[in-house]
């Protein structure tokens, strides 16, 4: 009973478009002009850029994981981030991990840091949550930049090789490492689409919307939020690798507490709690950052001021605003 | 092996006296998140940015109006106060009845645009800032020679801080602060002006960060990026002391600012952590915080 009560407002929407794995039809042909996208890019856009993009996407959709779907403001998700980034690089460059390694070890390993910070962090709610992921964040900071054995200290680990795929796909050309990230991206954007869908994802929604009521109803919200806080922060820690390897180095700007206010931009730009926003966020920021570049320090002024007019005025973000128009769910 | 930790105590003792400059810093800090937190229910994310202000606003009145550090420490938060006054009536009004978070949002945006802005005008390298010739030279405190600027200071802080706890407490001014923190509709309903109070507490907690700035000028060069650092260390002391109380937030900002300067002396590698691991101990015992209500 109270699983159907809490479940029917997400399910409401469902039965008029059944659609594929959870996707609703708008749903399903946004995510067919997506994969088309990332299908056709690399032949016209620059390869590099676009892993850029997918990595920072991945990134996104973990953090929206959380302020999204549970309702928590994480400003750490840098760490996790960063740490990813430091695995992968150490572990292809010291261990010579091959990359279908090295990856999920940065992925893991940011999950097991996310378990002791999530438990802490989710003692508190609202603005404390936030503030408690930032401290915690820039303990690791802190940490990374005593630590220059592991992590190189301020020149990071440079030089990471991208290796060999399963032994037989050579990465040092940048196509072929676009076709391993593209996969991990849509890898992670399903993983994140699914657990929204999932019953589990149901109870997130439910802890957002109203958490005395979620408690009320017997759930124990405490481990349905460090559930998915470990989650996010181990998706976080996979797109950071993958970034290290894309790039070939690690450096500490990926841990620094301005990369965790660069993916609260991009989730916010693109749409909180919507599924592709912080898809079309991260695509919007990283361009900007792309062809701002030659502006130095313009370009924090310039993404002070999108933060400003996000909360001012568009605080549904891109996707939230289009899914609006055409009054769909996106 | 006593002789050995007495060596080290006379070697450390600087340092801990020293922990308590950086922990005026933190209680004045922690003091403006708190006042500005009890009123308007927002986290000012742009404290830091804020307390730059003040450190550049100290400079730039030296340097472009001739003004000097006495004038500066009263005109800079003004300045700077009535800045964040405006900030607060073009923007952070707009945001009272959504979610809180939006608030922290707005506010990491504007010290973004902030520091971005003197970053351009400035750079990234610091400005040098005099300390005033009355303030030069160093007191003899027998175990040490501690510089008279860091002890005014110390000194000033205190006072600065029991000065805002007697308003909020015992002032007809503070009382109605105390009131509209807690009922606000109800005092609203008494005749009085609640949004110009939220506008007036938002800038008397800016003006502190800026009052910080100035007193920070000639201890750290002042640079674009000396709030930003600083502002994350005193979330931690604010999570750790709870903001539900005025003195709770000095009390802790100095006894942090002191751990440090021992931490620097017993294991100087965890000088930089050692706020972030009592906020987690903090957290694991006392989650709403050591002076905080649950």
């Amino acid at each position: 009973m109270a699983d159907a009560t809490l479940a029917a407002g997400g399910i409401a929407a469902a039965p008029a478009s059944p659609g594929f794995w959870g996707f609703s039809r708008p749903q399903a042909l946004a995510f067919a002009l997506m994969v088309l996208f990332i299908a056709a890019s690399p032949f016209v856009l620059y390869p590099v850029f676009l892993m850029n993009v997918l990595c920072f996407a991945l990134f996104a959709c973990a953090f929206n994981l959380l302020i999204g779907y549970v309702g928590l403001l994480s400003f750490g998700h840098a760490a996790y981030f960063g740490l990813g980034g430091y695995i992968a690089g150490y572990s292809a460059k010291a261990f010579g991990f091959p990359p279908e390694l090295a990856i999920p070890c940065a992925g893991i390993a940011a999950a097991l840091l996310g378990l002791p910070f999530g438990w802490l962090a989710i003692r508190r709610s609202g603005i404390y949550f936030a503030m408690i992921t930032l401290a915690l964040a820039q303990m690791v900071y802190f940490v990374f930049l005593q630590s220059p054995r592991f992590t190189g200290g301020e020149d990071g680990i440079q030089a990471i090789p991208r290796g060999h795929l399963f032994g037989t796909f050579d990465l040092a050309a940048d196509l072929t490492m676009y076709w391993l990230v593209a996969a991990i991206f849509l890898a992670g954007f399903l993983l994140v689409h699914r657990i929204v869908h999932s019953p589990f994802g149901q109870v997130m929604k439910a802890i957002r919307e109203n958490e005395p009521r979620a408690i009320s109803l017997g759930y124990r919200v405490d481990d349905y939020k460090l559930v998915a806080f470990v989650l996010s922060a181990g998706l976080a820690g996979i797109a950071g690798g993958t970034k290290a390897l894309v790039f070939n180095i690690a450096t500490l700007t990926d841990a620094h507490w301005t990369m965790s206010g660069e993916v609260v931009l991009m989730t916010l730009v693109g749409g909180l709690g919507t599924i592709f926003g912080p898809v079309l966020g991260a695509a919007v920021i990283v361009t900007m950052q792309n062809y701002l570049a030659q502006f130095g320090a313009w370009v924090t002024v310039i993404q002070g001021v999108i933060f400003i007019a996000c909360v001012l005025a568009f605080r549904r973000g891109i996707a939230g605003e289009v899914a609006n128009l055409l009054k769909v769910k996106l | 092996m006593i002789e050995e930790l007495l060596f080290q105590l006379e070697m450390g003792a600087p340092q801990i006296v020293l922990g308590l400059v950086n922990g005026a810093f933190y209680a004045l800090l922690s003091l403006g998140l708190a006042v500005i937190f009890g009123m308007l229910n927002v986290i000012n994310f742009s404290h830091g940015a804020q307390f730059m202000m003040g450190a550049f606003a100290a400079w730039m009145l030296l340097a472009w109006v001739g003004i000097g550090y006495w004038g500066a420490l009263i005109l800079a938060p003004l300045l700077v106060g009535a800045f964040g006054m405006l900030i607060e009536k073009a923007m952070i009004a707009r945001l009272y009845k959504l979610d809180h978070l939006y608030g922290l949002l707005l506010t990491f945006g504007c010290a973004l645009v902030i520091e971005g802005l003197f970053r351009n005008e400035f750079g990234s390298s610091g400005l040098p800032y005099r300390i005033p010739p009355e303030l030069l030279g160093a007191w003899d405190l027998g175990f040490m020679f501690l510089p008279i600027y860091r002890g005014w200071v110390v000194i000033v802080a205190v006072v600065m801080c029991l000065g805002t706890w007697l308003v909020i407490e015992k002032t007809k001014i503070g009382a109605y602060l105390r009131a509209a923190t807690e009922r606000p509709q109800l005092v609203q309903a008494f005749g009085i002006n609640v949004p110009r109070m939220m506008t007036l507490t938002y800038g008397a907690g800016v003006a502190l960060a800026a009052f910080a700035g100035v007193l920070a000028a000639p201890i750290y060069s002042v640079n674009p990026g000396m709030g930003a650092n600083f502002i994350i260390t005193v979330f931690a002391v604010v999570v750790i002391g709870g903001m539900g109380s005025i003195m709770g937030s000095v009390v802790t900002g100095f006894g942090l600012g002191i751990v440090e300067g021992i931490t620097r002396v017993a294991y100087p590698e965890a000088s930089a952590t050692v706020v972030f691991v009592i906020m987690a101990i903090v957290l694991l015992a006392r989650p709403a915080g050591l002076f905080g209500r649950a």
